[in-house]
């Protein structure tokens, strides 16, 4: 094969792989944040990646006017869901918050299936086909669009975090629980605001995506899956270790995809996420815990 | 052997539950052919949960990818009698050592590298994946096409083949819960399992008291995988099929341990309580809908995440804790619910 398809390949899976990033990123500031994983995360997005296909096809809007309302709608969604739920299961032992996550996340994804059937769904928008060539590379133009909203998205959310206030007082409550509630801290709302951002994010990706995948029910779990094979990879609770993470689990699946078979790619992620479990449990570029 | 089981259990306990198992026992001579299958369901249920229960209740090892060793057992024992006609009783010490090998190996990796908590259930349900993909690519045993076991007549019933009449797996499954429940009973009250308890507790302290914790959390996962793999064996004869897309899933390692945690982690009775809840209440739910005349695929797993969720929020320590404390049977050590 020459050397212009991997190329090809390996670009086109970065591009995906910084909107997985972004997905990622929403599970990692969850984690990083609240303590508490998040496994409902897949089922969110699919959530996010319907809400756009149903506005694509019956009010003809275009996926990237869906990403604030989606995004907001998350917000909401996360929001309640940690101020309801999880809140009071934040001394709990960790199984039980698990097990909490995973009840929501089994309801979400049935939900789903009921309401929108096994089938899967797209977005055709009138760039679905275009693309854009450089030299011998050509990139896919709706990647190209996702990857470059999915980077926007995440330096805001660097940005939020470094520089607002309110981004200061969310790292406060992470680095020291005890010291943000002597302080006067509302950790229970800035808790309740952080998982409203994880899931934010995670809606904004899942716009992103239905650009580039078909999005079925079963989508949820699988990405669930992902996400939390990227952010292992990356470092929990590591912000550019996600985006990182992101990238490299994209680059493999694409590459895996065309030196094996398709459908074995996620073996090919699922591989790493042991390699980095054996030999850097903290992952890439995550700290060692104390 | 008797009086050593019995010690320390009060009277009308034994009583109950000699009057429930004499239950089990004559339930397939009044039931219809529905209901056994439910009954079949609901104690394939008990028997898995119950081994999960050795890790994660016992031991306090979250593990969410137990799907991993009821299939290496269900695809051991079905394709060494599919390509070679052994029956799975033979085989049975392989497929034991086949998934207690797995549990040892991933048990090993995950306590030798300190992954612990999250880390380890997110690493139990990689595996499972793996797994899952590993085997739809894996031509010899039919790939994702299926694994098929030849079905024979099912007038006579072969306990040997296990090929036979929905009856004998009833009795079988009975038989492996049965077992596995004094096996268990057993274990809470023997020198590993007084480890088991410690390193759940707390493990530093645990090992400050001088117990090998990593070699008592490997003799958990190994175990409960070898007795998991059994399951997979019965999952395999009685269904007669096998999709490495259904068998290793991820939902099937949740439906798995729904029974232990609604029925009350780390308990004896948990798991046989949370199988018949579960299961029976999703079976009426599935009838219901059927008369109804209304047809949604997902609506068994979203009364499944209900209850979970109610569970999980009002009864942290599940339904058998404040069940047996109204029956006046607590009081006991084997059934105190995990911390």
């Amino acid at each position: 094969m020459p050397v212009e398809i991997y190329l090809n390949v390996a670009f086109n899976g970065l591009l995906t792989g910084l909107v997985y990033g972004l997905m990622a990123l929403g599970l990692s500031v969850i984690f990083g944040v609240v303590r508490v994983v998040n496994f409902a995360h897949g089922e969110m997005m699919t959530l996010a990646m319907y809400a756009t296909v149903v506005a694509f096809t019956s009010l003809g809007l275009d996926p990237f006017v869906m990403l604030v309302p989606a995004s907001a709608a998350l917000f909401v969604l996360g929001y309640l869901l940690q101020a309801g739920l999880i809140n009071p299961f934040i001394n709990r032992p960790e199984h039980s918050q698990f097990m909490l996550l995973v009840a929501v996340a089994t309801i979400l994804v049935n939900i789903q299936l009921i309401v929108f059937g096994p089938d899967a769904r797209n977005v055709q928008t009138s760039y679905s086909f275009d693309s854009y060539a450089l030299g011998s590379l050509v990139i896919d133009a709706s990647k190209a669009y996702a990857a470059a909203t999915a980077l926007v998205v995440a330096a805001a959310l660097f940005a939020f975090f470094r520089y607002t206030i309110l981004g200061k007082s969310i790292r406060a409550c992470a680095d020291n629980y005890a010291g943000a509630l002597v302080v006067g801290l509302d950790v229970k709302h800035l808790y309740a605001l952080t998982f409203g951002i994880g899931a934010a994010c995670v809606g904004a990706a899942g716009v992103m995506l239905s650009l580039i995948i078909d999005v079925t029910p079963g989508l949820g779990p699988a990405y669930t899956l992902l996400a939390f094979v990227i952010v292992i990879t990356g470092g929990l609770g590591s912000m550019p270790g996600a985006l990182l993470g992101g990238i490299l689990i994209g680059l493999t699946e694409a590459l895996a995809g065309l030196l094996f078979t398709p459908s074995a790619k996620s073996m090919f992620a699922f591989g790493i996420l042991v390699l980095v479990l054996l030999f850097r449990p903290q992952g890439i570029l995550g700290k060692k815990p104390r | 052997m008797i009086a050593a089981l019995l010690q320390g259990v009060p009277r009308r306990g034994v009583v109950l539950l000699l009057v429930f198992l004499a239950v089990l026992m004559v339930a397939p001579l009044f039931v219809n052919d529905y209901l056994l299958t439910v009954l079949i369901l609901i104690l394939y249920f008990a028997y898995a949960g119950q081994a999960w229960n050795i890790m994660m209740g016992f031991a306090g090892q979250l593990s969410l990818g137990h799907a991993l060793y009821v299939g290496l057992g269900a695809y051991t024992g079905a394709a060494l009698f599919f390509h070679f006609g052994i029956s799975p009783w033979l085989s049975l010490p392989l497929t034991l050592a086949i998934a207690g090998l797995a549990g040892a190996i991933i048990g090993f990796l995950a306590f030798r590298f300190g992954v612990a908590g999250v880390y380890f259930a997110i690493l139990t349900i990689a595996f499972a994946e793996f797994a899952r993909i590993g085997f739809d690519h894996w031509p010899w045993v039919g790939g994702s096409g299926g694994l098929f076991v030849p079905v024979a007549n099912y007038t006579q019933n072969d306990v040997w083949t296990l090929r036979g009449s929905p009856r004998m797996f009833y009795y079988v499954i009975l038989t492996l819960t049965v077992m596995a429940f004094l096996i268990c009973h057993a274990l809470l009250r023997s020198r590993a399992g007084y480890y088991w308890q410690a390193i759940r507790e707390d493990e530093e302290a645990a090992r400050a008291l001088g117990i090998d914790t990593f070699r008592y959390k490997m003799y958990a996962v190994a175990l409960s995988a070898a007795m998991t793999s059994i399951a997979g064996v019965f999952f395999a004869f009685y269904y007669n099929n096998l999709f490495p897309e259904q068998v290793f899933h991820i939902g099937r390692s949740i439906e798995l341990i729904l029974g232990p945690i609604i029925g009350g982690v780390g308990t004896l009775f948990g798991p046989i309580i949370g199988a018949f809840l579960l299961t029976g209440l999703a079976e009426a739910l599935r009838e219901s809908m059927l008369r109804l005349g209304i047809d949604l695929p997902g609506a068994k797993q979203v009364f499944y995440g209900i209850c979970l969720l109610l569970v999980v929020v009002l009864l942290p320590h599940g339904i058998w804790p404040p069940l047996s404390r109204a029956l006046g049977l607590d009081a006991k050590q084997s059934d105190k619910p995990e911390a």
